[in-house]
């Protein structure tokens, strides 16, 4: 039988929820027995998500909504993260490893290269002034344990 | 708070214990707490000690990298010590390693930092 679970978090943009959305994540994904590298990797890749929709999409406004769905299938995850913020003119510039708009708030511009290379899919959706969203999907290889 | 920093001085480099969670959240304390050390007396190069550094991601690149920027201009250098495996991934990538003195343990980075100033 393929495992079906979904959880959906909302959250507005203020840095202190980075770290609970993060945890938040990697809680859920607890269920598919990760190991301690990958769960690591997911919390990784949701701060860089999430980040960006408060840094970039909203601009450090406070008020903002950050979006949060996340889908086990089977052996798969999918984690989608959306803003309603200013959204990215030029997304094969913004996903250039370290391009950043932002240089003079120290950013690295590492996010997407980061989100691309712990993950196996990364897609990102944006039109300026709605907003962005960035969907991730990973799969993880389960013990026999877990799949019996 | 997520995190939190200690620092000493060890001859001319200012040791940085970096202990929790580095993000975009507490990465302003970070630069606050060196900026300070560095303005209270000559010191020349920064180390960052990782070892209880739990969570790492680019927001403690452009960290660091604004740090090693500021160095440059003063002649120092800049070293990272006890790095933690997933936060050794997060380094790789960004090409630091490059640029940034890393040691297995504090000792050995400052002596490094040291020798080779
Ligand atoms: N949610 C978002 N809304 C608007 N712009 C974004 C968003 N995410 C990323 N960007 C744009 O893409 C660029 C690159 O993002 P990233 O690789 O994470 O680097 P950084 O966050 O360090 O700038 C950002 O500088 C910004 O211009
Ligand atoms: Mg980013």
């Amino acid at each position: 039988m393929r495992r079906k679970n979904r959880m959906e978090l909302t959250f507005l943009s203020q840095s202190v929820n980075e770290s609970f959305a993060r945890i938040t994540v990697a809680a859920f994904i607890s269920q598919l027995n990760p190991t301690m590298d990958e769960l690591a990797d997911i919390k990784t890749v949701i701060s860089e998500a999430v980040t960006n929709c408060i840094i970039h999409g909203y601009e450090n406004r406070e008020d903002g909504i950050v979006s949060i769905v996340a889908e086990i299938e089977g052996e798969s995850v999918m984690i989608e993260i959306s803003d309603r913020g200013r959204g990215i003119e030029n997304l094969e510039l913004a996903r250039q490893p370290m391009y950043t708009s932002k240089p003079e708030l120290e950013r690295s511009g590492m996010g997407f290269t980061i989100m691309e290379n712990f993950m196996d899919e990364c897609t990102v959706t944006s039109t300026p002034h709605e907003g962005t969203k960035v969907v991730l999907r990973k799969h993880f290889s389960l013990s026999e344990e877990l799949l019996n | 708070m997520s995190l939190q920093v200690e620092t000493k001085r060890i001859g001319q480099v200012l040791c940085v214990q970096l202990i929790g969670e580095l993000d975009h959240h507490t990465a302003p304390i970070v630069r606050d707490v060196i900026e300070t050390e560095m303005n209270k007396s000559a010191t020349l190069h920064i180390l960052i000690n990782m070892k209880r550094l739990t969570f790492m991601d680019s927001s403690g690149i452009g960290m660091i990298l604004g740090r090693y920027k500021q160095l440059l201009q003063k002649g120092g250098k800049m070293a990272i010590s006890d790095i933690p495996a997933n936060i050794y991934r997060v380094l790789e990538m960004s090409g630091l390693f490059k640029i940034i003195l890393i040691a297995d343990s504090e000792q050995q980075a400052i002596s490094r930092l040291e020798v080779e100033s």
